[in-house]
């Protein structure tokens, strides 16, 4: 496994939500009033047990807990701490509608995943030879939660990469006071460690194999291969240099030591969470004056709104009802954003024209959709630029299932890792069919 | 994982055998067959079904809790009877739970009056396919007045004559219920054995007066205007079950299996009645209040505490405790303890402060400019008030101190031959 320098830039992150320890653990998890039908559970894509883990720890049963946390969630480590758990099990808890502070379940699940971890602990293992082989593209949560499943069902499983890390966003776009890449690592080498995953990285699907090839050479395949690169704004001036693409800027951060000379001020163009953890990203590495620019208003913003509240506190300035429609430069580097103010009908404001002096400029507008991969492959339809699906993974094409941000469009890492067991699942299933089961 | 050798859970009380030592008590929780093959789904290792007997009929409202700060029913009462279903559905369910649970024990608990009634309806017990009966000797309210239930229990000489009965008639191992409602159980234990069981289980309910409405004047569960005393249970009981259950244990002319009952919530309650005897658990309140489903962390919990026990079976570890048990003149009068606080983990809430100035011996004080209170080693007897206290586990131990005195207990000393160290905090 690729080794990460220890001078990236992401390490300068603390964590937002500090671990608990042992004492807090505890109070924390004899708060629960171990609901039934709870809509924890009902809330979260894994559909983990939430009651149960947490009554674990109240009686001091933390392998038990783990063990019914990863049973439903195999990257629950990671989604202890990245998922949005305000909008998912935090938000449903009972709690909320006593006006009392929810149970903080995230902190919980870290309290319990983090001893699994520490202590070496492992549940599950590979089933049974089952002589069948299945392709994963992408190496990213989709991919590796879907391969986890279908090795404990027995298939041969390779992961094919185009980049020579595994994890994908989970490792590369993560917000670091979340989680850092090195963890993110840890938990890909603790997934893969329930053996016969082959990984293939550096190969990239439609470049250097064909999905067609891929379905010669295995029993089923599984798209698992995420949203492309940023997109970005065809505006005057976007040649200069200073702008970026901020899914890449963020991959850069958390990968390697970032290079911020002669940067005292940037803008960061979009207004959903990739825009929002930018902004935070760039006060945090340093950056003195970061503006958001955002089309709509504050309240049209997509991004959560807890992560835009904790933007502000770390000093985010914000300039909203602004399109931006060219960039100035100085010596082929970037200077400035020109915006143009619009009204509420999102029109052009006449003479409503201003410069956001910015060094650097970061797009957050989306990810670009599927492309060259899927043509000419019967029966793969794409919509919108993402991979068309049937409840269980499977697309129109026999034996060819997909999951994650290519099939979703782009949700969380706890939507994927639903995603890819249940893709896995219904692999299993066709691989097996004419089995009596 | 495969890799480790797993702990055989496999339980043996007085020969009935069953997966796991967990069994539902006879109550609510085992009132029907659709009730009890949803409980063995769940992981329950047995049932003992709620006690057939005459028909009866019961009241409105039954239970009550008692609530403690913030949580909900440490203890538990009720004022119901036997079950008011047909004793015909009872057998016919009985059946069909064994035919499709063959491994699973069913144990059917019983409770009639004459020498007749009984061999009837244990002829039908074991017809419709009983792993065990239970007699139960126990209820304390509502079938007592009929001269049943804790009636017997109270009574060694009826005890062991019904026993008897049960014995003579029955095919199955029989265990006999054990009411608490006595002012020594080992009588009362010794007179089931004498009577012939296999094995006792213990305990019942207690007799008990859960609270008094203090708007109407009437107390608890309220039926009209008017109630009567119950049976308590859950968490709270746990001690005076642990109690009963070691005064068996260690009683040398008793020597008959037990399946321990009482307050047990979760695998650590289980584990601590494995060690002091029993051969099997069984949980009633627990799963009134949360469900079947408690039984997976219980059974986990267990498995894991003899993992890392190295039990490899029940039997390593049944009554390991029960030595432990010594009457207060036997105890080292030398042993010493004093408390130590951890500063790095004291949250400095001086509950231990309070606690100690006003219910122990004054010997922990607020510190000059710090919120982690010091203790006086030299005035501290060791009492525990403050680690019972503290909210943060852990955070204060009770640590032996080498006093330079070899163990004497008070019986030693009376007998002219222990030296004892000076008292401490007695001024
Ligand atoms: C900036 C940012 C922050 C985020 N923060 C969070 C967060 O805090 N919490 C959260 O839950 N989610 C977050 N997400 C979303 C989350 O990371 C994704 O939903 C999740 O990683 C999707 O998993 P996936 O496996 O579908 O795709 P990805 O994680 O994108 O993995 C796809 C993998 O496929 C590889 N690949 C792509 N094309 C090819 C090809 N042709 N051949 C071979 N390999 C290929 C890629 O290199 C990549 O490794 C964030 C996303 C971004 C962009
Ligand atoms: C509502 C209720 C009904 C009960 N009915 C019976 C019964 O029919 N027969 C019996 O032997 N014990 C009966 N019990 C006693 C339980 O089996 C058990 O001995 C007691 O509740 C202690 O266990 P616990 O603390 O786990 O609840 C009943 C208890 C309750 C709460
Ligand atoms: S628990 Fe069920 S039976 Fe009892 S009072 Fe409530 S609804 Fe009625």
């Amino acid at each position: 496994m690729t080794k990460l320098p220890p001078t990236r830039s992401e390490t300068v992150f603390a964590d937002a939500k500090p671990p608990y320890g042992a004492a807090q653990a505890l109070a924390e998890a004899n708060r629960c009033f171990y609901c039934a039908d709870a809509p924890c559970i009902q809330a979260c894509p894994t559909e983990i047990d939430i009651p149960e883990f947490i009554r674990k720890i109240s009686t001091d049963n933390l392998k038990g807990s783990a063990r019914t946390i990863f049973a439903s969630n195999i990257f629950g480590m990671s989604c202890a701490r990245v998922c949005p758990v305000e909008v998912l099990c935090v938000g449903a808890c009972v709690y909320n509608e006593m006006d009392a502070p929810p149970i903080q379940i995230g902190k919980l699940q870290r309290y319990a995943t983090d001893r699994a971890f520490a202590e070496g602990w492992r549940f599950f293992e590979a089933g049974p030879d089952s002589g069948k082989s299945v392709a994963l593209l992408g190496g990213g949560p989709a991919s590796l939660a879907a391969a986890h499943e279908l090795r404990r069902q027995g298939h041969a499983c390779t992961i094919y990469e185009q980049s020579e890390l595994l994890g994908g966003l989970s490792a590369t776009g993560v917000a670091p006071y979340k989680m850092q890449a090195d963890r993110a690592l840890e938990e890909v080498e603790w997934v893969l460690g329930i053996g016969g995953i082959e990984v293939r990285t550096g190969v990239a699907i439609g470049r250097d194999l064909s999905l067609s090839e891929l379905r010669e050479r295995h029993d089923a395949v599984l798209i698992g291969i995420g949203l492309g690169p940023d997109r970005l704004l065809a505006a005057p001036g976007h040649e200069l240099a200073g702008i970026r693409g901020a899914v890449a800027w963020i991959a850069e951060m958390k990968t390697k030591a970032l290079d911020l000379r002669g940067i005292g001020r940037a803008a960061v163009i979009g207004g959903g969470n990739t825009a929002v953890d930018a902004v935070r990203e760039l006060l945090g590495v340093g950056i003195g004056e970061v503006t958001l620019i955002y089309r709509g208003s504050e309240a049209e913003m997509s991004g959560y709104a807890h992560e835009w509240a904790a933007a502000k506190i770390a000093g985010a300035r914000a300039a909203f009802r602004c399109q931006p429609i060219g960039f100035t430069g100085e010596a082929g580097q970037v200077r400035g954003v020109e915006v143009v103010s619009l009204d509420a009908e999102r029109r052009p404001i006449a003479g409503g024209e201003r410069v956001i002096a910015a060094e650097l400029v970061l797009m957050a507008i989306g990810q670009s959709r599927l492309g060259a991969l899927v043509d000419g492959v019967d029966g793969l339809t794409l919509a919108g630029g993402h991979v068309v699906v049937d409840a269980a993974g499977a697309t129109g094409c026999p034996g060819v299932f997909a999951a994650g941000d290519c099939a979703n469009g782009g949700k969380e890492v706890v939507n994927a890792v639903a995603e890819g067991r249940r893709a896995a699942l219904a692999i299993d299933r066709y691989l097996r069919g004419g089995e009596a089961l | 994982m495969s890799t480790m050798t797993t702990p055989d859970l496999t339980a043996n009380t007085a020969g009935i055998i069953t997966p796991n030592p967990f069994w539902l008590a006879s109550a609510p929780p085992t009132n029907s067959g659709a009730q009890i093959m949803r409980a063995f789904d769940a992981g329950w290792g047995g049932a003992v079904w709620k006690t057939l007997g005459q028909p009866i009929q019961n009241v409105s409202s039954r239970f009550g809790g008692l609530h403690h700060r913030s949580s909900r029913a440490i203890g538990f009462n009720n004022i119901e009877l036997i079950t008011d279903r047909p004793l015909d559905v009872n057998f016919r369910e009985i059946a069909e739970v064994k035919r499709r649970y063959p491994k699973h024990g069913v144990i059917v608990s019983l409770m009639v009056e004459t020498r007749e009634e009984w061999r009837e309806i244990i002829k039908r017990a074991i017809d419709a396919g009983a792993d065990g009966l239970e007699l139960n000797f126990g209820c304390p309210h509502g079938m007592c007045e009929r001269g049943m239930g804790s009636a017997v229990g109270q009574e060694p000489a009826l005890n062991e004559r019904i026993t008897s009965w049960a014995a003579e008639f029955s095919t199955v191992p029989v265990l006999v219920k054990l009411t608490p409602n006595v002012d020594d159980i080992v009588p009362n234990g010794l007179a089931a054995k004498a009577g012939g069981a296999d094995g006792v289980s213990l305990i019942n309910t207690i007799k008990s007066v859960i609270g008094v409405d203090i708007d109407r004047f009437v107390i608890e569960p309220r039926v009209g205007g008017s109630s009567t005393n119950g049976g308590y249970c859950g968490p709270a009981v746990k001690p005076i079950a642990l109690h009963m259950v070691a005064a068996l244990a260690r009683e040398p002319a008793f020597g008959l299996p037990i399946s321990g009952i009482g307050g047990i919530a979760s695998w650590r309650d289980a584990v601590e009645f494995l060690l002091l005897g029993c051969d099997s658990v069984q949980v009633c309140t627990e799963v009134m209040l949360r469900g079947y489903r408690v039984v997976e962390d219980m059974i986990e919990g267990l498995r894991e505490y003899m993992r890392a026990h190295s039990f490899a079976r029940l039997s390593d570890m049944v009554g390991k405790a029960v030595p432990s048990f010594r009457e207060w003149g036997e105890l080292d009068m030398n042993f010493e303890t004093v408390a130590k606080i951890d500063p790095a983990t004291c949250i400095g809430c001086q509950a231990c402060v309070v606690a100690c100035n006003d219910g122990a011996h004054q010997c922990i004080h607020p510190a000059q400019g710090s919120r982690v209170p010091r203790v006086d080693e030299s005035e501290c007897v060791g009492c525990n008030l403050c680690q019972i206290v503290c909210p943060v586990p852990g955070c204060i131990t009770m640590a032996p101190v080498d006093n330079g005195f070899a163990p004497a207990s008070w019986n030693d000393f009376i007998a002219g031959e222990g030296l004892l160290r000076p008292k401490k905090g007695a001024h």
